[in-house]
C-alpha cells in the first residue's frame, strides 16, 4: 500500500532523512519510534507534501502511484491523511465548512457526487459523538481556542469524516491524558483498522500502542529505520531508551 | 460652488488617484449630510458599482445616544474612495466594518475623521484590505475627541493582506485628544496568508486556489457578521465572495 525507498529529504539544506525504506502493506498499522530529532515528523511531512521539505533522493509510492509528483491536495484525494502534530489554527473558519469544504473538493475530484449540508452535518456529528467530543465544537473556529488535547481528538473526528484509505500519525498520542488516550486509540482502531487501509503511527510512547496494537515497530534515528520489530520492540524501549537499544 | 479639487500635498488625499479623479469631480465633489436623532438607530450597507471610478463622501452626524453602523465594501477596479466624517453627540455610538479588496493597478481606499463631541461617546472602526498585483489599499482614520468629551471610547482595528509583492498597504490612524479620561485603540497589521494554514488546508483536500480563497475570506468576511437587514448581508458577502476571487 505505502511502500518508501531509500527516502531522503532535506530541510533548508540540512539532510534529515538518510535513506529510509519502509513498507506498510494494506491491513497493518506500522509504528515509528525514535528519539527526538531523529527525523520522524520530517517523513510524515515528506509523504504529505510540506512545502520546504525536499526530497532528494528514493521514492514513495501509494497504491502503486507515486506519491511524491503529486500536490498535497492530490494526496488526499487519493486517500492520504496527515493527523498533525501540532493541529493548525484557522480563525475565521468553523470545523463544519472546513470539513465540508474538504471533504467535497476530495470527492469531487475523485468523481464522486458532493455531499449535501444536510447528510454532511449528519456525518459529522456522528464521528464527533463517536470520540466522545461535543457536537457543538464543530461550530467553532477551526482550532481556536481548543487545548491541546481537544485539538488532537478533532484531528481524530476529521478522519472520521474524511474516511481516508492511509493515515500518517505524528505524535497523536501527544498531550492528552489517560481517557483521551484510549478514546483516540478505539478511534483509530474503529476508523483504520480495515483489510484495506493502513496506518503509519509516530509516537514517542509505548501506551498508545497498547491501545492500538501495531503490527510492526520501527525505530527511526539520525534518519534511518535501525531496528524493526514487533510490539515487544516498543516495550523493550520503554524500559531501556532508545541509546541502549542502538547499541 | 463646488469643493475645489484635492492635491496629494493635503494629507487626507495623499494617496488618491486624482487623474482617475479628475474627470468625475464635479458629480461627487460635495458630500452627503446624514442626520441620526438622538436616541435613533441607523444602519447602512455600502455595496459598490461597476464604474471604474467610485467615490462616496459622507457626513454623519449623531446626536445624543444615537447609535450607526456602517458597512462598506470598496472594490473598485480603478479607484474607490469611502470618506466618512461622523461627529457624535453624548453617550453616541459609531462603528465602520469595511473592507478594500482591490487588484491589478487598483488603488481603493477608506478615510475617516471621527469627532468625539460629548461625554461618553464609543467608535469602532474594523478595517480589512486585501491586495494583489500592484494594487494599493489605504486606510486613513483620524479621531478626534474634544474638549469635554470625557469617557471617550475609540478603537481602531486596521490589517491588511498583501498577496504580490508589488502590492501596497497604507494604514495610518491618528488621534487628536483634548480630554484626559478617555480610551483610544488603535492596532494595525501587514501580512501575508500563513503558509502552516495553507498546507493545513491543502493536506485535507483543498485545492491551492480554494485553499486561499477559504483563508481569505475567514479574513474578510467577520466584518458583515452585524448586518441585521438579511437582504443586505446577503448581497454585501456575495459581493465580497467575488471580489475575493478575483484576487485570490
Amino acid at each position: 500500500m505505502l511502500k518508501i525507498e531509500n527516502l531522503q529529504a532535506t530541510v533548508a539544506d540540512k539532510p534529515i532523512l538518510k535513506g529510509v525504506s519502509l513498507d506498510v502493506p494494506a491491513g497493518e498499522v506500522h509504528a515509528i519510534m525514535g528519539p527526538n530529532g531523529s527525523g520522524k515528523s520530517t517523513l510524515a511531512y515528506v509523504l504529505s507534501g510540506r512545502p520546504g521539505y525536499d526530497v532528494t533522493g528514493g521514492s514513495a509510492t501509494f497504491d502503486g502511484r507515486d506519491l511524491l509528483a503529486m500536490e498535497p491536495h492530490e494526496r488526499a484525494a487519493a486517500g492520504l491523511f496527515l493527523g498533525f502534530q501540532y493541529p493548525v489554527e484557522i480563525p475565521g473558519v468553523s470545523y463544519l465548512q472546513f470539513l465540508r469544504e474538504s471533504l467535497n473538493s476530495q470527492r469531487r475530484s475523485r468523481g464522486e457526487i458532493e455531499l449535501s449540508a444536510g447528510d454532511f452535518i449528519k456525518l459529522a456529528r456522528e464521528q464527533a459523538k463517536l470520540l466522545e467530543m461535543d457536537a457543538e465544537m464543530l461550530k467553532r473556529p477551526v482550532n481556536v481556542g481548543f487545548s491541546g488535547g481537544e485539538k488532537k481528538r478533532a484531528e481524530m473526528v476529521q478522519m472520521g469524516i474524511l474516511q481516508p484509505k492511509f493515515a500518517l500519525l505524528d505524535e497523536t498520542d501527544s498531550g492528552l491524558d489517560i481517557d483521551a488516550l484510549r478514546i483516540v486509540g478505539e478511534g483509530i482502531n474503529r476508523i483504520m483498522r480495515d483489510a484495506g487501509k493502513g496506518v503509519l503511527l509516530i509516537t514517542h510512547y509505548e501506551r498508545l500502542l497498547e491501545h492500538v496494537r501495531p503490527d510492526r515497530v520501527h525505530v527511526l534515528q539520525a534518519g534511518r529505520i535501525t531496528r524493526s520489530g514487533d510490539i515487544e520492540l516498543a516495550r523493550e524501549l520503554e524500559s531501556t531508551g532508545y541509546a541502549e537499544a542502538a547499541a | 460652488m463646488t469643493t475645489p479639487f484635492p492635491t496629494h500635498k493635503q494629507e487626507d488625499w495623499r494617496y488618491a488617484d486624482l487623474d482617475a479623479l479628475k474627470p468625475v469631480w464635479e458629480q461627487f465633489a460635495d458630500a452627503v449630510t446624514v442626520t441620526v436623532g438622538a436616541g435613533e438607530s441607523l444602519e447602512e450597507v455600502w455595496l459598490p458599482s461597476i464604474d471604474d471610478v467610485q467615490l462616496r463622501r459622507v457626513r454623519l452626524a449623531l446626536g445624543d445616544g444615537a447609535k450607526a453602523r456602517v458597512f462598506a465594501l470598496n472594490v473598485a477596479p480603478v479607484y474607490g474612495r469611502i470618506e466618512l466624517e461622523v461627529s457624535l453627540g453624548e453617550s453616541a455610538e459609531f462603528e465602520l466594518f469595511g473592507a478594500n479588496i482591490g487588484s491589478g493597478l487598483s488603488t481603493n481606499e477608506i478615510v475617516t475623521a471621527v469627532k468625539h463631541n460629548g461625554v461618553g461617546g464609543r467608535s469602532r472602526q474594523v478595517i480589512r484590505s486585501v491586495l494583489n498585483g500592484k494594487a494599493t489599499g489605504s486606510y486613513l482614520g483620524r479621531v478626534e475627541v474634544a474638549r469635554g468629551a470625557q469617557q471617550t471610547d475609540a478603537e481602531q482595528s486596521v490589517k491588511a493582506m498583501l498577496l504580490d509583492r508589488g502590492a501596497t498597504a497604507n494604514c495610518k490612524p491618528e488621534l487628536e485628544i483634548f480630554a484626559d479620561d478617555v480610551k483610544c485603540a488603535h492596532g494595525a497589521t501587514v501580512g501575508e496568508l500563513d503558509a502552516m494554514q495553507l498546507f493545513y488546508a491543502e493536506s485535507r483536500g483543498l485545492d491551492p486556489v480554494s485553499a486561499r480563497a477559504l483563508l481569505l475570506e475567514a479574513f474578510v468576511m467577520g466584518l458583515w457578521d452585524g448586518v441585521e437587514n438579511a437582504a443586505q448581508h446577503g448581497a454585501i458577502c456575495d459581493e465580497a465572495k467575488t471580489a475575493l476571487r478575483r484576487v485570490v
